[in-house]
C-alpha cells in the first residue's frame, strides 16, 4: 500500500460547445495522500467540479482531456472500462452536493446503500449485505434502523449522511466530496464535517474536498488549493492559506466570511467586484486582473506560473512579495 | 416607542399534521423593526425563522397574536394584503428558481409594477422603462439597458440575485424581507450582495429583515439579532452584544460551530431541532442544552427549572439584550 492515493498531473479539460472551446481546467497538478484531506476552493465556473468528476472519468463525452490522473498508481484516463468500473466505488467514490437529488425517492435508503455493495460483491449473502449497511449507517452517526426509511423521511443532514455512507460502502481508499455541506445549516454542517474528519482519521482514507467556502476548508483540511479560471493559483497548508493568503483572489475568499467579533467587519461585508471571467475568451495576462485590487500594468503581459514562496506555499501572482 | 415599522407580538402559528397532531411552528414570538433598521433572524432549519418571516408578510395568518405594519394591524383581506405587499417586498433564497426562465430581466422587474398598476401612480411621473432602469441601477446592474432583454440563464448567480432585488425595489417598498439572500451564492459574490443591502438602507432608508443561519452575515450587516429556537425567540439584542457576548447556551453553540472561530471550543449539538408537534416541557432547549448536560445548570441550582418550568415569551425590547434561559437569569454566565 502506497501512501499516494491520487496524483493529478498537468490535467487540462476542455469542453467543446457550440459557442466555442471552454477550457474548464488548465494544467492542474495535485496530490492526495492516505489520511490526508486536501481542499479545493474557488467560485462557480473555476473548474473545481470538473476536476472532481474527471478523477473518476465522469466528465461528459464532449470534454477533451489531457494530462494524467492516477488513482492508486493507475491512470484513470486510459484504463480499460472494466477496470474503471472496479475503481469507481471500491477505489474511489464521490459524495455529491444536493443529497435530495442524488437519492432515489422511491427506494429505501438501505437498499440504495446496498446497491454498490451487491454490484461489487455479487456473491455476498443478503444478511451479510444488510449487516454491512447497518454498520455503515452507524459509522456516519445514524441508527441502523434508518435503513428502512425513504429519503423524504430524513432531514437534509441525515440524507447527506446517507450519501456519505453510500460513498463508503465499498471501502474506497479515496473519497471525493463535492460541496457536501453547502445546502446545510451551520449546526448540521458541523455535524457532517465531524463525521467526515472522523472517518478519515479512523479508516485512513484520503479525501479531496471541494467547496467555495474557504473557512470550512481551513477547519477541515490539511492542505488547500485555490482555483481561479481553471488553474490552481495558490497552494499551502490550510490554516496558512486562510489566515495569510498570498494570492489576492485567495485573500478575497478568505475575507468573504467575517471573523465574528472583528470590529473591522461590522457594516463592512468584504466582497469581490466583477464576475468570473469568460473562459472562452481568456486574456493573455493573469485572468484575475480585471477584478484584482492589486493589479498593475505588468499583470496583463503574461499569465503567471505557480511559484514557490515558502515551504509548501505556492502562488501564481507576480504581485506576491511586492509592496 | 415611536414609529415602529413592523411589530409582531405573541405570534403563534399552528399547523395540523396529517396524524391530527398540532405543530406549533411559531410558539409565541415577539419582534419589532424600526424604519431603516436591519434585523437578522437566525436559527437552525426548523427553528421557525422562515415561518416568522412569512407571517410578518401576511403569507401565513397567525393562530394568535398580532402583526402590525406602520402602526396598524395587518388586514388579511385580498385588498389589504395587496396594499401591504407594495410596501413589504420579499427576496427569496434561490435566485435561479425564483426567476421565470422565459421572462426577460425587464419583464421580471416590471411584473410587480404591472400587477399593482404602479406606473400611472408614480409620483415622479416616470415611464415603466424609467422605473425599471432605475431599479436595476439601484441594485447595482449598470448600464441597466444592457440587461433588459437578457434571460436568467444568461446571468451569473450574483446578477440573478440583483435582478430579484431590483424587482423588489421597483415597488419602492419600505421593508425588504430577505430569506437567506446569499446562501446559494459563491463566497466571492456574497459580500457584494450584503454591501448592496446596506447601501439601500443608507440611500433609500429601507428596513431589512434577513432570515439566515449565517451568523457571519448578521455580524456583517445587522443592527440587531434575534435567535430563534423551536418557534420562539430565545435571545435578542444589539448584534455586538448577542454575537460578541452571547448569553444563551444555544446562541453560544451556534457561534462555536461557525468555521474558523479560534476563540471557542466547538460545541456540536447532538441531533436536530425536535419535532414542533412535541415541544419539550420546561425550557424547550433543555434536551440538547450543553449547560444542563455538563452540570453547570445543576451547580447554579436551576436544573429543575430547566426541566420543569416554562420560560415566558421574550419581550421585543429594541434597546436591550434579553435572553430566555434559566441559567442566564440565575446570574451565572453560562460559559
Amino acid at each position: 500500500m502506497t501512501a499516494r492515493l491520487l496524483e493529478i498531473e498537468d490535467l487540462s479539460v476542455t469542453y467543446r460547445t457550440a459557442g466555442g472551446a471552454v477550457p474548464a481546467v488548465r494544467g492542474v497538478s495535485l496530490t492526495v495522500d492516505r489520511g490526508e484531506i486536501v481542499g479545493v476552493a474557488g467560485e462557480s465556473g473555476c473548474g473545481k467540479s470538473t476536476l472532481a468528476s474527471t478523477v473518476l472519468r465522469l466528465q461528459p463525452p464532449s470534454a477533451e482531456v489531457s494530462g494524467a490522473v492516477r488513482v492508486l498508481g493507475e491512470d484513470v484516463l486510459t484504463m480499460r472500462w472494466g477496470d474503471l468500473r472496479t475503481l469507481r466505488w471500491a477505489g474511489a467514490s464521490i459524495v455529491f452536493q444536493g443529497a435530495l437529488h442524488s437519492l432515489n425517492p422511491v427506494h429505501r435508503v438501505g437498499r440504495q446503500i446496498a446497491e454498490p455493495i451487491q454490484l461489487h460483491e455479487p456473491d455476498l449473502a443478503e444478511g451479510e449485505v444488510s449487516r454491512r449497511v447497518g454498520e455503515l449507517l452507524e459509522q456516519v452517526g445514524l441508527p441502523a434502523a434508518r435503513a428502512a426509511a425513504y429519503p423524504h423521511q430524513l432531514s437534509g443532514g441525515q440524507r447527506q449522511r446517507v450519501m456519505i455512507a453510500m460513498a463508503l460502502a465499498c471501502k474506497p481508499d479515496l473519497v471525493i466530496a463535492d460541496e457536501p455541506t453547502t445546502a446545510l445549516d451551520v449546526m448540521v454542517q458541523s455535524q457532517v464535517l465531524d463525521v467526515l474528519s472522523g472517518l478519515v482519521a479512523e479508516l485512513g482514507v484520503g479525501m479531496l474536498f471541494i467547496s467555495h467556502d474557504l473557512s470550512v476548508l481551513a477547519d477541515l483540511c490539511d492542505r488547500i488549493a485555490v482555483m481561479y479560471a481553471g488553474r490552481v493559483v495558490e497552494v499551502g497548508a490550510a490554516a496558512e492559506v486562510f489566515t495569510r493568503p498570498l494570492h489576492p483572489y485567495a485573500g478575497a475568499l478568505s475575507a468573504a466570511f467575517p471573523r465574528i467579533g472583528d470590529p473591522a467587519a461590522r457594516y463592512a461585508p468584504a466582497g469581490l467586484g466583477g464576475d468570473p471571467p469568460d473562459l472562452r475568451v481568456l486574456p493573455d495576462g493573469c485572468p484575475f486582473t480585471p477584478r484584482c485590487p492589486r493589479a498593475v500594468a505588468e499583470c496583463g503581459f503574461a499569465e503567471p506560473e505557480l511559484e514557490l514562496y515558502d515551504v509548501g506555499r505556492l502562488a501564481a501572482c507576480i504581485r506576491v512579495g511586492q509592496a | 416607542m415611536t414609529g415602529e415599522l413592523l411589530t409582531a407580538s405573541g405570534l403563534r402559528v399552528e399547523f395540523v399534521t396529517r396524524g391530527g397532531h398540532v405543530a406549533r411552528a411559531l410558539d409565541g414570538a415577539d419582534v419589532q423593526l424600526s424604519p431603516g433598521e436591519v434585523v437578522a433572524l437566525v436559527g437552525e432549519s426548523g427553528s421557525g425563522k422562515t415561518t416568522l418571516a412569512r407571517t410578518l408578510l401576511g403569507l401565513e395568518k397567525p393562530t394568535a397574536g398580532e402583526v402590525t405594519f406602520g402602526g396598524r394591524p395587518l388586514d388579511y383581506s385580498v385588498k389589504g394584503l395587496r396594499r401591504l405587499r407594495r410596501r413589504v417586498q420579499m427576496v427569496l433564497q434561490d435566485p435561479a428558481g425564483a426567476l421565470n426562465p422565459r421572462h426577460t430581466v425587464y419583464d421580471s422587474v416590471a411584473e410587480g409594477l404591472r400587477i399593482h398598476g404602479l406606473v400611472d401612480a408614480d409620483p415622479e411621473g416616470r415611464s415603466e422603462t424609467e422605473i425599471v432602469a432605475a431599479a436595476l441601477s439601484s441594485a447595482g446592474l449598470r448600464p441597466p439597458e444592457s440587461l433588459f432583454l437578457r434571460y436568467p440563464h444568461e446571468l451569473s448567480g450574483g446578477q440573478r440575485q440583483r435582478v430579484l432585488i431590483a424587482g423588489a425595489l421597483a415597488m419602492a417598498p419600505d421593508l425588504l424581507v430577505a430569506d437567506e439572500p446569499v446562501s446559494s451564492l459563491d463566497a466571492s459574490i456574497r459580500g457584494e450582495i450584503l454591501a448592496l443591502l446596506l447601501k439601500l438602507r443608507e440611500e433609500l432608508g429601507l428596513g431589512v429583515l434577513v432570515v439566515t443561519h449565517d451568523l457571519g452575515l448578521a455580524w456583517n450587516i445587522a443592527d440587531r439579532v434575534a435567535v430563534m429556537y423551536l418557534g420562539r425567540v430565545v435571545e435578542q439584542g444589539p448584534t455586538e452584544e448577542v454575537l460578541a457576548n452571547p448569553r444563551h447556551p444555544y446562541t453560544q453553540a451556534l457561534l462555536s460551530v461557525v468555521p474558523e472561530t479560534e476563540r471557542m471550543e466547538p460545541v456540536v449539538l447532538k441531533g436536530e431541532i425536535p419535532d414542533p408537534t412535541r415541544i419539550p416541557g420546561g425550557c424547550r432547549f433543555h434536551p440538547r442544552c450543553p449547560a444542563l448536560a455538563d452540570g453547570r445548570a445543576e451547580a447554579a441550582g436551576v436544573a429543575g427549572a430547566c426541566r420543569g418550568t416554562a420560560l415566558p415569551v421574550l419581550p421585543a425590547d429594541p434597546s436591550g439584550h434579553v435572553v430566555a434561559c434559566h441559567l442566564a437569569s440565575a446570574g451565572e454566565s453560562p460559559s
